[in-house]
């Protein structure tokens, strides 16, 4: 499955199926994190029950405390 | 003993910067003096910067930033703003200075590590000698709900330069309660992100994370290089220009993130993010990072040199994970069992952390030593 992440083109197994299956595949399931998927802003419940597709738009962006 | 001396002895600091200054007052030729006075000629590139021009030079000149945190990003950010001529600049720190913090903290420089010198005296010292007319106060203090009450009376901005969500998500409450702008940043690796908080107008702090986590990477667990920290910076001190100068308008309204390394920047557009019921911002605010029950516990263990740090709220950390991502810092000797991670530090000083996140730093009994120790490992 062929998604834009964060400006870039990426193939993600077709195994990953909803918003937080595909945090988890990029290693950022632990994190805080804001998704904006087709320019809409998830909330954090809906990372679960959103279901993902081939040609998604994807922006995610994790929070970090150094500094 | 004479008035003078007395003034030498509690501040030797501001009165040998003033014989500094004497000095090179005497070698300077009258032309260059004129033109070290003349604050028009000082900002001069500033003041050309038609958004700017001499009017938004002015507003900077009135203005009063609040900077919490002297490490990296503390130090440029509060080195922009005074080489940009804003009118007062406090900076708050608990730390001092080390080896390991030369390579990004610009304020700071070898003497500085070799005498341990608090960052936030360190910064003053430093930021006196780059611009004399800015008023700088300095404050050696682990900064929690108390004094930021206090520090924050009267400013303009607060600007993060913590390490820790702890201290921001009590920032955000103040910022709140006072109606006081304050722009977050963080950075580690090759990565930063940022976002500017105006009451009022934007999301805060609480409706996009709506707690502290635990356990993040930090600039000792994973590294940072300069750039990074340049880049947050950059941004941050943009924003405060803007707000400062009164060019509301002009302001980013994004949540920013990039990533130096891997060539990628995200920004988000965050105004719809505004939770009606969030405990902060919401119609019904209760500020809960003020409250007792909203913030860490810290206390020295009776007669065991042993400081204890309860987060304040229970986690549930996943100790064979935070043991592989300590384990990348091949000077502390590691050891996990089914309820506690152990980690020498250094100078016989030893962490032990238990599943609910409560941490016991042994080898010490001074508090703000400990929360910096635990913030610094564990986010």
């Amino acid at each position: 499955m062929e998604l834009m992440i964060n400006g870039k083109s990426r193939s993600v197994s077709p195994d990953v199926r909803t918003i937080e299956q595909l945090l988890q595949s990029l290693q950022l399931g632990e994190k805080r994190v804001i998704v904006e998927w087709n320019q809409q802003i998830l909330q954090k419940e809906e990372h679960g029950t959103t279901m993902i597709e081939s040609g998604d738009t994807l922006e995610i962006v994790h929070f970090v405390g150094g500094g | 003993m004479s008035l003078e001396h007395t003034k030498e002895e509690l501040d030797p600091i501001s009165s040998s910067s003033t014989a500094e200054n004497k000095e090179a007052a005497t070698i300077l030729q009258p032309d260059a003096s004129t033109q070290l006075a003349d604050p028009h000629h000082r900002y001069s590139r500033q003041e050309l910067f038609a958004p700017l021009g001499k009017t938004g030079q002015n507003e900077l000149a009135r203005a009063s930033v609040l900077i919490i945190g002297a490490g990296a990003l503390g130090s440029s950010s509060a080195e922009t703003l005074v080489r940009a001529g804003v009118g007062k600049v406090i900076i708050a720190d608990r730390d001092y200075v080390e080896w390991s913090n030369l390579q990004r903290q610009q304020l700071f420089t070898e003497e500085d590590a070799a005498k341990r010198t608090p960052k936030a005296i360190a910064a003053r010292d430093r930021l006196v000698q780059i611009n004399s007319s800015v008023k700088i106060e300095a404050h050696i203090a682990d900064v929690t709900a108390d004094e930021l009450g206090e520090l924050a009376r009267d400013v303009d901005l607060i600007m993060d330069a913590t390490d820790n969500f702890e201290t921001r998500l009590t920032i955000n409450d103040i910022s709140q309660k006072y109606n006081i702008p304050w722009i977050y940043g963080g950075c580690v690796g090759s990565y930063g992100i940022t976002f500017t908080i105006v009451p009022g107008v934007t999301p805060c702090l609480q409706c996009l994370m709506e707690s502290a986590p635990l356990g993040g990477d930090t600039c000792d667990t994973s590294g940072i290089i300069p750039p990074a920290v340049q880049m947050v910076v950059a941004h941050q001190t943009t924003e405060a220009i803007k707000l400062l100068s009164g060019n509301h308008d002009q302001l980013r309204g994004t949540l920013l993130s990039f990533d130096l390394w891997k060539n990628e920047q995200v920004s988000i557009k965050m105004n719809a993010a505004r939770k009606p019921d969030c405990p902060s911002c919401g119609a019904h605010p209760t500020y809960p990072h003020l409250s007792h029950e909203g913030q860490s516990k810290s206390e020295v263990l009776c007669g065991r040199d042993t400081v204890q740090i309860r987060p304040a709220h229970r986690q549930k950390l996943d100790l064979q994970q935070t043991a592989r991502r300590l384990q990348k810092l091949e000077q502390h000797e590691i050891s996990v069992n089914p309820f506690l991670l152990s980690m020498t530090i250094d100078q016989g000083r030893r962490m032990v952390v238990f599943q609910d996140g409560r941490v016991m730093v042994h080898g010490t009994k001074d508090i703000a030593e400990a929360r910096s120790l635990y913030h610094r490992y564990f986010g």
